[in-house]
């Protein structure tokens, strides 16, 4: 039975524990306005311990973690969550500390990571400040715009982005009041050159590109399209979701980069927490520093300190100084990878969905005949034809308690399918992933309403999305009793 | 090179090769020109040891101050139960992904519903979201619906909300071409109230909601979730929108983050509300089962026409607050705002009869309040207090400490507190 807390709820009962009052006690409505009070307690559930624990471990056993088993996400980079660094990010010294603080060791850890990140990034500064991926690009692409204004170029509005841009590049160039335009990929899923140029004109603000791309595929023309946007007066922002194959091989800034954002809860193995907290920090080339938020943590007189009474600062996207605790993660994987740890990391990445996409080419249409990088996509279309979907195929993997790859993105695949195995799985789980896609095919092949109606094994069976849609329950007493 | 992080030998990275078809791993990188290539290291630490690790970041710690917590603004030192901890703690929730395969992580999406209705019931609003990034994107977020809704691009910060959430707005406002203006004039998209304010003080809800009213502004109130244990709710003083920061609900302090911004509102703004919400449905056979639902709104479907570029968002506190909220229950919640009530105003009543502080503000306030240091200067006796292990507050202009008491504080540590300054 899978109730909800409230359901649970048994008047009278508690878990809380608490001090008693040991300040003498003045009453309520002699501190506070009557019409302040609240006319009816908040009506929070009544359990004990026992029960809450069990409630939310009963929960926990109905989600799928990548200590479950393989996650191969695509541009999700569903890597190991080092044990390691949940502990450190836990220690009192850092959790206990107040925004307001004197905080010497939160600032040098701060200020070093800046430094690692523009080192692995190929930048000249980094601001931590932005809370998620979306986040850190919303505020390059207000730090492009603000760069354009002080030059005198405020007509410089238009943002180029690819078709096969995630989601939130196109949202983001609005939230930062600029205009998104779309560019095509061409055969080989490169950006399309000549409708690049097309759209090149004394609006431009810049391109958004993600390279690795989202289908996999390194922009073999990255020098060329960097020139084209510089010789423009535009600037160039990279994506950073796909950072992931690419640490110490080559860098966002010596590509041509101006303008960059990392996931820390990608590359850099901070936990994804079923949606947040992630941390998005952004680098930029010496031109945009200027312009970035405050405050940055600066190195002088031999000590780090919050800096940056900068008069063209783009000013806060966030309260104080970023997801810190999401930081300290991050900053201990890169201390327990050094440099040469950190390039295993990627060229492991690049070979585990190199040959997991050699295993799934001989029964999977692969959609570009080419090595890819960490990731590549499949595309469903033959089976589809057949009568099975992709949704039907990820739906069906569910069963073999694997985590399904993220699918219908690109926009730009049919039925897609794209897989990211990250570097953290084994050759083992890569050919287990791979017999599991071959049993799957089969089946919808001999038997495709066992796939049609998959999951079978899961707490509830395929949910209905346009119930929920038409008629939203979004609080449980929105239902109907 | 294997690590501990990395599994293949180098026998099974020779045979992977083999099955596609390379020499060696530096073939599966030929399409990076040459002349982006970085020929050397990276320039970074050596790599430590779990143990060395541990040790060098237990050092990094160690740096920072520590002890008793009379500081606030936002960011409070409340109790955190033991099951909080246990619950985030597992590894099916920290470590799974945003929850889009619906029937694997319907510990996630059940939780999220969850989540919601107590947002909900806390505030008297209709629906929740997921949670935003902070208390000051949360705010920002409520603006942009208010000026698309009412079509109108000036907002109203009315009374002294907190310092950090206005650069955030005016950040955010600048791009989006609103106007911060101090008057509510028929062009106002939205009044934006915090409650208690900056200085812990109450404000009058119900006053300016109705002059929000007046003009067609929308009502936008940031609040304490912790003094709603307490305090009459904004939706009983009209508010349109309600959100804040949801770190005082079980989540550390953490240097400032993460925490998590909540996001409620009236049922009207439904198909406005940024970012994740979870929505409750049945499977075939009619069971219950919860998922992401209304995500025609979201960036990943409307793209530069979605309302809001969020993605990642902070489920993981959301949850801690969830655990939270469920331990302390309708009881506890209420014991919690009413301790921190008393205790506080115990400590305004035993400063201000040092003789040293001088008040600010007559108005009632809840957990916190501002005061004038009158015996010499703030620093010295905060950098002093700082050094004996208690931080006194947060120093304002003027010679000013804005000081937070939560339940956490004890009689003992307060009348410490009172000697120091005599």
């Amino acid at each position: 039975m899978n109730q909800v807390i409230f359901e649970k709820s048994i008047p009278g009962r508690s878990a809380y524990s608490l001090p008693a009052c040991d300040v003498p006690a003045r009453k309520t409505e002699d501190l506070i306005p009557n019409q302040m009070l609240r006319a009816n307690v908040a009506e929070l559930p009544e359990l004990s311990e026992v029960d809450v624990l069990r409630h939310f471990v009963g929960l926990s056993q109905k989600n799928y973690g990548v200590l479950s088993g393989i996650y191969p996400l695509g541009s999700c980079t569903m890597k190991y969550n080092p044990i390691v660094n949940e502990r450190v990010a836990g220690l009192d010294g850092f959790t206990g500390t107040h925004p307001s603080m004197d905080c010497p060791g939160n600032l040098r850890l701060m200020g070093e990571l800046q430094a690692m990140l523009a080192e692995i990034t190929g930048m000249d500064a980094v601001t931590l400040q932005p809370a998620a991926g979306s986040h850190g690009e919303m505020t390059g692409l207000m730090i492009m715009k603000a760069y354009h204004e002080k030059r005198g170029e405020p007509q410089r509005t238009k943002i180029l982005v690819p078709d096969s841009a995630h989601g939130t590049n196109p949202a983001s160039v609005t939230m930062a009041g600029l205009q998104t335009v779309q560019i095509k990929s061409d055969l080989s899923g490169n950006v399309d050159l000549d409708d690049l140029r097309a759209h090149i004109d004394g609006q431009l603000a810049g391109l958004m590109l993600t390279n690795p791309n989202t289908l996999g595929l390194f922009e073999v023309n990255i020098q060329e399209i960097a020139a084209l946007i510089h010789a423009a007066g535009g600037l160039l922002y990279y994506d950073g979701a796909n950072q992931n194959a690419i640490c110490g091989i080559t860098r966002p800034g010596d590509m041509g980069f101006d303008v960059i954002h990392l996931n820390l809860h990608k590359t850099f193995s901070t936990p994804h927490g079923g949606g947040g907290p992630g941390s998005g920090p952004v680098g930029v080339k010496q031109a945009l520093v200027p312009f970035l938020p405050v405050p940055t943590v600066v190195y002088d007189d031999g000590s780090y300190r919050f800096g940056g009474d900068n008069p063209d600062s783009i000013g806060k996207v966030r309260s104080f100084y970023g997801n810190f605790a999401i930081m300290v993660r991050a900053y201990a994987y890169i201390r327990s990878m050094g440099a040469q740890g950190l390039k295993a990391v990627s060229e492991n990445a690049v070979l585990n969905a190199n040959y997991l996409m050699a295993g799934l080419r001989d029964f999977m249409k692969i959609e570009y005949d080419r090595t890819c990088m960490h990731e590549f996509v499949a595309s469903g279309l033959p089976q589809k034809e057949q009568g099975v979907s992709t949704l039907d195929i990820a739906k069906r993997m569910l069963d073999y308690n694997v985590h399904p790859p993220t699918v219908y993105f690109p926009l730009i695949v049919r039925e897609a399918m794209m897989f990211e195995p990250t570097e953290t799985e084994s050759k083992q789980t890569l050919d287990a992933l791979v017999e599991t896609m071959q049993t799957i095919l089969t089946e919808a092949a001999e038997n495709p309403e066992l796939v049609k109606t998959a999951p079978h094994n899961r707490p509830v069976g395929r949910l209905d999305e346009l119930k929920a849609a038409r008629k939203p329950v979004l609080t449980w007493d929105q239902r109907t009793p | 090179m294997p690590t501990s992080y990395i599994p293949n030998t180098k026998a099974e990275q020779d045979e992977m090769l083999a099955a596609i078809g390379v020499a060696a791993v530096e073939d599966l990188f030929a399409d990076i020109p040459e002349a982006v290539r970085l020929r050397r290291d990276l320039n970074l630490p050596p790599a430590r040891s779990e143990g060395e690790l541990v040790a060098h970041m237990q050092a990094l710690a160690n740096e920072n101050a520590s002890g008793t917590c009379f500081a606030g603004g936002g960011i409070y030192d409340h109790f955190i139960p033991a099951a909080v901890s246990e619950i985030i703690g597992r590894q099916e929730f920290y470590s799974a992904y945003t929850p889009y395969q619906a029937e694997m992580s319907q510990g996630t999406l059940q939780t999220i519903f969850e989540y919601q209705t107590m947002i909900c019931r806390l505030t008297g609003m209709d629906i929740s979201n997921a949670s935003l990034y902070d208390g000051a994107t949360a705010c920002v977020e409520a603006m942009l619906i208010a000026a698309d809704v009412t079509r109108r691009n000036e907002i109203v910060l009315a009374g002294a909300i907190h310092p950090e959430y206005i650069a955030v707005i005016k950040t955010y406002a600048r791009f989006r071409n609103l106007r911060i203006t101090d008057e509510i004039t028929d062009n106002c998209a939205a009044v934006i109230a915090q409650n208690p304010n900056y200085y812990g003080l109450l404000e009058d809800l119900e006053t300016i909601g109705q002059a929000a009213k007046a003009k067609g502004a929308l009502f936008i109130v940031s609040v304490d979730p912790i003094s709603l244990g307490i305090l009459e709710t904004p939706a009983a003083f009209g508010a349109d929108i309600v959100v804040g920061e949801g770190q005082a609900l079980g989540n550390p302090m953490n240097f400032g983050g993460p925490g998590f911004g909540f996001f409620a509102c009236k049922a009207a703004y439904m198909r406005k509300v940024p970012g994740r919400i979870v929505g409750e449905t049945t499977d075939a056979n009619g069971k219950r089962g919860f998922l992401l639902t209304l995500q025609a709104r979201e960036q990943h479907i409307r793209r530069e026409k979605a309302g809001s570029n969020i993605c990642s968002n902070q489920a993981l506190c959301a949850l801690a607050a969830t655990v939270y909220m469920s331990i302390m229950g309708k009881e506890g919640l209420r014991k919690v705002a009413e301790l921190c009530l008393q205790k506080a105003h115990y400590l305004y009543d035993a400063l201000l009869a040092t003789g040293k502080f001088a008040p600010r503000f007559t108005a009632p306030f809840f957990k916190e309040f501002a005061l004038t240091y009158t015996g010499g200067d703030i620093k010295t006796i905060y950098n002093t207090m700082r050094d004996n292990g208690m931080t006194p507050g947060i120093i304002l202009p003027d010679n000013g400490l804005l000081i937070a008491v939560t339940e956490k504080r004890t009689k003992a540590e307060m009348d410490v507190y009172a000697r120091s300054v005599r």
